[in-house]
């Protein structure tokens, strides 16, 4: 589904992110794990095609479509989302009227998925205009449910949200990844970045990476790599790939 | 209506002015100098040419120029040499109150300059809402209007009056109004003027005199290259428990708007808070002058004022649910021209959007 090659990106002409070699199949769950600022969010950016992640070498293949250079929107109609880990809030823009703009649902059905994660009283209210950071977790996964993307990013659906909005956001997520369905017909991949790991509690995943400084320095099974750099750290990691 | 050309008629749609007058209790109509119909069907409520008000009620002399000094400017002046009087005088009656707004709309045509002198009374527990379209001639190429309101809110009544300015670049408009309010009165003011047009020059004043009295001015304003808005409002706490608000939204994508606002707290326990908030599409000058001047410990000011451009993260967050980036643009342009008033009927939020919406395809 996904398949990005030896790709280099910069920000403000410093090179973040080198080597990126990454390959998501359909129905793959993957999960990026890494220090902070060590680049997750910026690789999901440059996929997502943001403005400031200017991509030097290497390309992003999806669907079979070479994307690397194509704008947000004709990403997003080729069935590509993102949960923001920060949210911009737009006043006057009312969270309903953004979901009817960017869909083809009715209202009704909007209104019962906006029940669905608790939001239906959000619909009236300027989007992330005074959310809290649970609220806002749930918009974008409500915005994830109307849009229906056949590959999703998450850029840490744990940070920000209590334990009770946890169980939502992971059955949620695992919704979205269509972790109910057979694996054998399940179509829709994703990738999380994750810190806590909080989420595998809620889904399985394909397969794990870290980043370090740019670069991916591990593949392996996610909670195995989980258990290491809850025990040892990301050091550990560091000096795996070096030995 | 059937004297003008649909040019015209289209022109007067986009201030407001419904024909039709399905959802209008009254209507006031004036074509350069010439009344061409005043007709009222809510009770309680009357609606009468300026010089036929003065005739029918001596007292109408207490209100005549006394919100606004005949004297305050060269404007004012020019208006109250006037032989014959035209414009508007609406008496709400004590306890009447009619959620159907009523339509004032005065047209420039055929004259160099239209005047107009406006009065509206809404007494005791009384509530009205007045829309004002105010229109040029898509053909008129220069001309100027001048307008004096004088709106009296009297004990715990409301009075809304929203204001519609659709001109051209050769016009200039000096409209000229002030309001008393008193104990317990509500007044909203809203002001929209989307398109181009060669000066608007005012400041609309408030006294709030009695105590409770609100007073709130809310303005979108859009500045197209050549248009040059120097607008603002003012509010004076004038008595103890006194509020007011004023916010503006101002665009540019050219011209040039000068955002004013001043509150004066003058008693106890008054607070006040002027928001003004700019949006350069283009270059152009937004320039933002909000001020607020208390006399004593007792009254509570802010303000805020923010003048930049559309933060690019927005944009790319709207494109990241689909949007193009033109429509994720205006979709943000929409939001921030998005100002909700509390109190005004659905009616008339509804023609302030479509004003709103009709300009916005232009940006």
């Amino acid at each position: 589904m996904l398949d990005i090659s030896d790709l280099h990106v910069s920000v403000d002409g410093t090179e973040m992110l080198r080597d990126i070699n990454l390959r998501i199949g359909q129905g793959e769950t993957h999960v990026l794990m890494g220090p902070n600022g060590s680049g997750k969010s910026t690789l999901l950016k440059a996929v997502m095609g943001f403005g400031g992640y200017r991509i030097t070498a290497g390309s992003i293949v999806f669907k079979g479509r070479d994307i690397t250079h194509i704008p947000i929107h004709e990403r997003v109609h080729l069935g590509i989302g993102m949960m923001f880990q920060h949210p911009p809030a737009i006043s006057g823009l009312k969270l309903g009227k953004l979901l009817i703009a960017t869909s083809h649902m009715g209202e009704d059905s909007i209104e019962a998925l906006a029940q669905s994660v608790n939001m239906e009283q959000f619909l009236a209210r300027d989007i992330n205009v005074g959310f809290s950071g649970g609220e806002m977790k749930r918009s974008e996964v409500l915005q994830l449910k109307v849009q229906q993307p056949d590959f999703v990013m998450l850029d840490e659906p744990e940070s920000g949200v209590d334990l009770e909005n946890m169980n939502l956001m992971g059955r949620e997520i695992a919704g979205l990844l269509e972790k109910d369905v057979h694996i054998i017909n399940r179509r829709r991949s994703g990738l999380i970045i994750t810190h806590t790991g909080y989420i595998l509690d809620y889904l399985e995943a394909d397969q794990g990476h870290v980043m370090i400084s740019g670069q991916i320095r591990c593949h392996g099974n996610a909670r195995e790599i989980l258990r290491v750099v809850k025990e040892r750290g990301y050091g550990e990691c560091l000096r795996c790939k070096q030995t | 209506m059937e004297h003008l050309s649909p040019e015209d008629q289209e022109r007067l749609a986009l201030t407001g002015l419904e024909v039709g007058m399905q959802n209008r209790c009254g209507s006031f109509f004036q074509i350069d100098q010439n009344v061409v119909q005043t007709t009222c069907g809510a009770e309680g409520i009357e609606m009468l040419p300026i010089k036929a008000a003065l005739e029918k009620y001596d007292w109408m002399r207490d209100y005549y120029w006394n919100a606004v000094p005949a004297d305050a400017d060269k404007y004012t002046k020019y208006v109250a040499k006037q032989e014959t009087p035209q414009g508007l005088v609406v008496i709400a009656h004590p306890g009447v109150k009619v959620a159907m707004p009523l339509q004032a709309c005065l047209f420039l045509r055929d004259g160099p300059v239209q005047h107009v002198h406006n009065i509206f009374i809404a007494r005791e527990e009384s509530e009205i809402h007045i829309i004002s379209g105010c229109a040029s001639s898509w053909q008129k190429k220069h001309g100027a209007h001048i307008g004096v309101t004088e709106i009296y809110v009297g004990k715990g009544a409301r009075v809304t009056s929203t204001m519609i300015h659709n001109w051209n670049s050769g016009i200039s408009v000096f409209p000229r109004s002030a309001t008393i309010v008193e104990e317990g009165g509500i007044y909203l003011s809203n002001y929209v003027c989307m398109q181009p047009v060669n000066r608007v020059i005012m400041y609309p004043m408030a006294r709030l005199v009695g105590k409770n009295a609100v007073a709130r001015f809310s303005s979108i304003v859009v500045a197209t290259p050549g248009s040059f808005l120097d607008l603002g409002s003012r509010a004076i706490l004038g008595a103890e428990q006194t509020s007011t608000e004023l916010i503006s939204r101002a665009i540019t994508t050219g011209g040039t708007v000068i955002s004013r606002g001043h509150i004066l707290g003058e008693k106890e326990n008054t607070r006040g808070h002027i928001e003004c908030k700019g949006l350069i599409l283009k270059d152009g000058t937004i320039h933002a002058i909000p001020e607020i001047e208390g006399t004593l410990t007792g009254t509570e000011l802010s303000h805020e004022a923010a003048v930049g451009k559309i933060a690019r993260h927005e944009i790319e967050y709207l494109m990241a649910r689909g949007l193009s980036e033109d429509d994720a643009t205006a979709t943000i342009i929409r939001g921030f021209l998005d100002v909700k008033i509390g109190g005004l009927p659905e009616v008339l939020q509804r023609q302030i959007d479509d004003a709103i919406d009709k300009a916005e395809s232009g940006f």
